[in-house]
């Protein structure tokens, strides 16, 4: 569970209104992929992501990071059960996908550093302090029920 | 992550954009550091770590300092930052997982203050370049 004051709450959610949900996807998928090259082992279906420039301009990594904030926006809907939110993913994730979850950390991670992009100023410490209680949380509730 | 030509290129070059202001870079990424993981306090007992304290801005530029060493010595990190390994392996033993969330912290800041220029080879590179610092850090790494 994750443990966010009421205030850290309400500052998720406002801060989130601002977010390009599509865009932002998209941005962190692709520097995944660029900065941590060992995650394209997933995506080898993907197409051409042999440089920084294809990757970002990949149109199947554009859609499926759209996908992945999305259901990142959902888990922000249910901070008090992101276990239960992300049970089915969970399952997916290790029994069709096979994904290390430490890759989730690392998306997680990533995902930060384009909110910081995106959002300079507004993006203050005490914001980040609270999605990186945020981002761990849905990491962990998507590792939650691999086994 | 083998730190090629074009990593150390971008490296230093954005070095050279950063210029003097490095420490205030790093100063704001300790600081993001010390809110967004509170472990990495235990480390700094004998600081006061509130909010603009000119402790935390002193030690912002010793990291600095350190890191514009790193990027003048790309060729050896290992003995370029011996004497700093010493340091934070043998004296302060400091778990190296926190390097990583200050370079976390460091990539953040550098996202938030150059938007648009922050792109996701510079990150790459960056984040290569600060692994093999973080590596050079380690004390098993001779």
């Amino acid at each position: 569970m994750v443990h966010l004051t009421g205030e850290e709450k309400s500052a998720v959610t406002a801060l989130w209104g601002k977010v390009n949900v599509e865009e932002v996807g998209g941005e962190a998928l692709g520097r995944l992929l660029v900065v941590y090259p060992w995650t394209q082992r997933f995506f080898e279906s993907f197409g051409d992501l042999s440089t920084a420039d294809a990757v970002m301009k990949n149109a199947n990594v554009k859609k499926h990071g759209k996908k992945v904030l999305a259901s990142f926006s959902e888990g922000l809907k249910h901070l008090d059960d992101l276990k239960g939110t992300f049970a089915a993913l969970s399952e997916l994730h290790c029994d069709k996908l096979h994904v290390d979850p430490e890759n989730f950390r690392l998306l997680g991670n990533v995902l930060v550093v384009v909110l910081a992009e995106n959002l300079k100023n507004e993006f203050t410490p005490e914001l980040q302090s609270a999605y990186q209680k945020v981002a761990p949380g849905v990491a962990n509730a998507l590792a939650h029920n691999y086994h | 992550m083998v730190l090629g030509a074009a990593d150390r290129t971008a490296v230093r070059a954005l070095w050279l954009k950063l210029g003097s202001n490095v420490g205030v870079y790093t100063t704001e990424a300790l600081e993001r550091t010390f809110q967004a993981f509170p472990s990495t306090k235990t480390y700094f007992l004998h600081l006061d770590l509130s909010p603009g304290s000119a402790q935390v801005r002193a030690h912002g530029q010793k990291v600095a300092d350190a890191l514009t060493l790193a990027v003048d010595h790309l060729d050896d990190l290992p003995s370029a930052l011996s004497a700093l390994r010493e340091l934070h392996a043998h004296k302060l033993r400091v778990d190296p997982v926190k390097f990583q969330l200050l370079v976390h912290c460091l990539l953040v800041t550098l996202a938030r203050h150059y938007p648009g220029d922050f792109s996701p080879s510079l990150q790459a590179s960056l984040n290569k370049f600060l692994s093999h610092v973080i590596s050079a850090l380690a004390p098993n790494c001779h």
